[in-house]
């Protein structure tokens, strides 16, 4: 009579005939599509984004329009080139492009390293895969093992400066409310950079980094009750993280589109009240 | 009555091929009953693998319509009924026949996770936890193995080469449960870094996609098990505050050949 001692593991032979037809994918729906938009908004932005950086003009609304609004992507802007009202008091001299330039990178970084858009870019670019059950668009696959895709670690690093930016926008964001010559007022451009400030907090609050250094890394949450309660309210906006990606980022393309439409004189930013 | 066309595809490791079967559609069944149906009727030798017919037993797992879902639980009238529905099995595991796979590179898998490891019981002889500490883990505790995420992950379905150095989202969930248990001793971080691939994984989630329990297998195991990796290897000013507070488990760089008794 044999006993569980005689039981010997079966050896696991690697290869072998693989189960189905040798083909790319056996999908018929249209698994194309989603990958597609992906490629197609992000080039999008990244194009708007570039010429919008380059510019260096008509990002900020000043006291001779009555109003204070800056673009985030000029935000805070801190090098001598800046137009008056438009630095918080102190200026790089030493840096001579743009000053987008030097704010943006953090963003960037952020977004760039993001665990939602690293999902995008993977699939929507690098054919890594294109979609579920869709064969790989390349013969060999490393992951994020090496250099420099091992980068993708400093995440929490760029959620910090994130954090940073997302107070400096909130503070654009009141500032905006204060139109000189016309006391406190309420304009369409008040409300476009509060809620492009709301969005980029819901975006950096759900970042999975966010929800992990919060309470995610505690494994007795019975003696960390605080951590517990943060990770449990950033557990539901984690959940919603790709939308906010989504929403923040093309609104924040949006402020500047509109920012840089009032500054350039296309038309006057409506005072609502 | 209308009539559906199952392209089942039959086959072992020598090689095979799609075969069509024809048979009327009834109102309410599941691909697997049309499986049944064929097996009944014109291919009693249709191989096929099924136990619970429940989507508990995680054993009917295929590709219908290149999508990996188990058969029991995809029902006819949500495929299109214009169109032949494909089966197939699973692309990831060497076919033995027709839909039925070998799927034990999983189970070799499995013991290399290390085991869980409790401290020491309380005073009085038990182990205490609260509620707020054990939910986490509950999620992870609903899967039934039917590795459609395993399948479906392009990291060995499109690379076979790393099966060797990569577990694969089940067993990199089933490392999440372990390292965020409120009892477990264990730091599994440096052999998750070292030995079971956790940074070959892109974040493309296909594996929640097609997860049949509906668990954020990536959202809530992997992610932050790598985020967890981070505080041990990439992040310095983690250590340098593990340093400083000297909290530190010893790692386990090594995995282990006994399955885990958790």
């Amino acid at each position: 009579m044999s006993t569980l001692g005689d039981v010997k593991p079966t050896p696991v032979t690697l290869g072998g005939a693989r189960g189905g037809p040798n083909v790319r994918t056996l999908r018929g729906d249209r698994w194309w599509v989603s990958p597609a938009v992906t490629v197609g908004v992000l080039t999008s932005f990244v194009a708007y984004a570039t010429w919008a950086a380059f510019q260096n003009a008509n990002y900020y609304v000043g006291a001779s329009m009555h109003r204070d609004l800056i673009s985030p992507f000029y935000s805070p802007c801190l090098t001598g080139s800046c137009v008056p009202g438009s630095h918080p008091g102190f200026v790089f001299t030493w840096w001579t492009i743009s000053p987008a330039i030097l704010i943006l990178i953090f963003p960037l970084g952020f977004r760039l390293t993001c665990y939602y858009y690293r999902k995008a870019y993977y699939r929507g670019f690098w054919q890594s895969p294109p979609a579920c059950a869709v064969a790989d668009g390349h013969k060999s696959y490393s992951g994020e093992a090496r250099f420099p895709l091992i980068l993708q670690n400093l995440h929490r690093y760029f959620f910090f400066f994130g954090l940073i930016l997302n107070v400096i926008l909130t503070i654009d964001a009141v500032m905006a409310f204060r139109m000189p010559g016309e006391g406190l007022g309420v304009s369409v451009g008040t409300l476009v950079l509060c809620v492009n400030a709301g969005l980029l907090w819901a975006y950096s609050l759900s970042c999975h980094a966010c929800r992990h250094l919060c309470g995610g890394g505690v494994d007795q949450f019975s003696k960390h009750k605080i951590r517990y309660r943060v990770w449990k309210t950033l557990s539901p906006l984690n959940a919603h993280h790709m939308q906010f990606a989504w929403m923040s980022l093309i609104f924040v393309g949006l402020t500047d589109l509109y920012v840089r439409l009032v500054a350039s004189g296309v038309f006057h930013d409506p005072k609502l009240f | 009555m209308s009539e559906v066309t199952m392209r089942i595809w039959r086959g072992d490791p020598t090689g095979g091929d799609f075969e069509n079967y024809t048979l009327p559609a009834n109102e309410g069944e599941v691909v697997l009953d049309m499986v049944h149906r064929i097996q009944a009727g014109p291919a009693p030798d249709l191989a096929c693998r099924w136990n619970c017919k429940a989507g508990k037993c995680g054993s009917c797992s295929a590709e219908i319509n290149g999508m990996p879902r188990l058969m029991c639980m995809t029902r006819m009238d949500e495929l299109p009924a214009d169109q032949p529905v494909t089966v197939a099995p699973m692309r990831t595991f060497p076919v033995i026949r027709d839909l039925v796979t070998d799927v034990s590179f999983n189970f070799e898998v499995a013991k290399r996770i290390p085991s869980f490891a409790p401290r020491p019981r309380e005073a009085d002889g038990t182990y205490r936890m609260a509620q707020m500490d054990v939910d986490r883990g509950q999620e992870f505790r609903k899967c039934i193995e039917c590795f459609l995420c395993q399948d479906v992950c392009h990291v060995i379905r499109d690379h076979e080469e790393n099966k060797a150095h990569y577990a694969g989202p089940r067993f990199l969930m089933r490392a999440m449960e372990l390292e965020s248990h409120p009892l477990d001793t264990r730091d599994r971080r440096e052999l998750l870094r070292k030995e079971l691939g956790l940074a070959m994984c892109n974040i493309t989630k296909c594996c929640t996609e097609v997860c049949p329990e509906h668990i954020k297998i990536t959202d809530n195991g992997i992610i932050p098990l790598k985020e967890r990796v981070v505080d041990a290897a990439y992040d310095p000013i983690a250590w340098l505050g593990r340093k400083i507070l000297r909290r530190s488990r010893p790692p386990v760089l090594e995995t282990e050949t006994a399955a885990s008794p958790a």
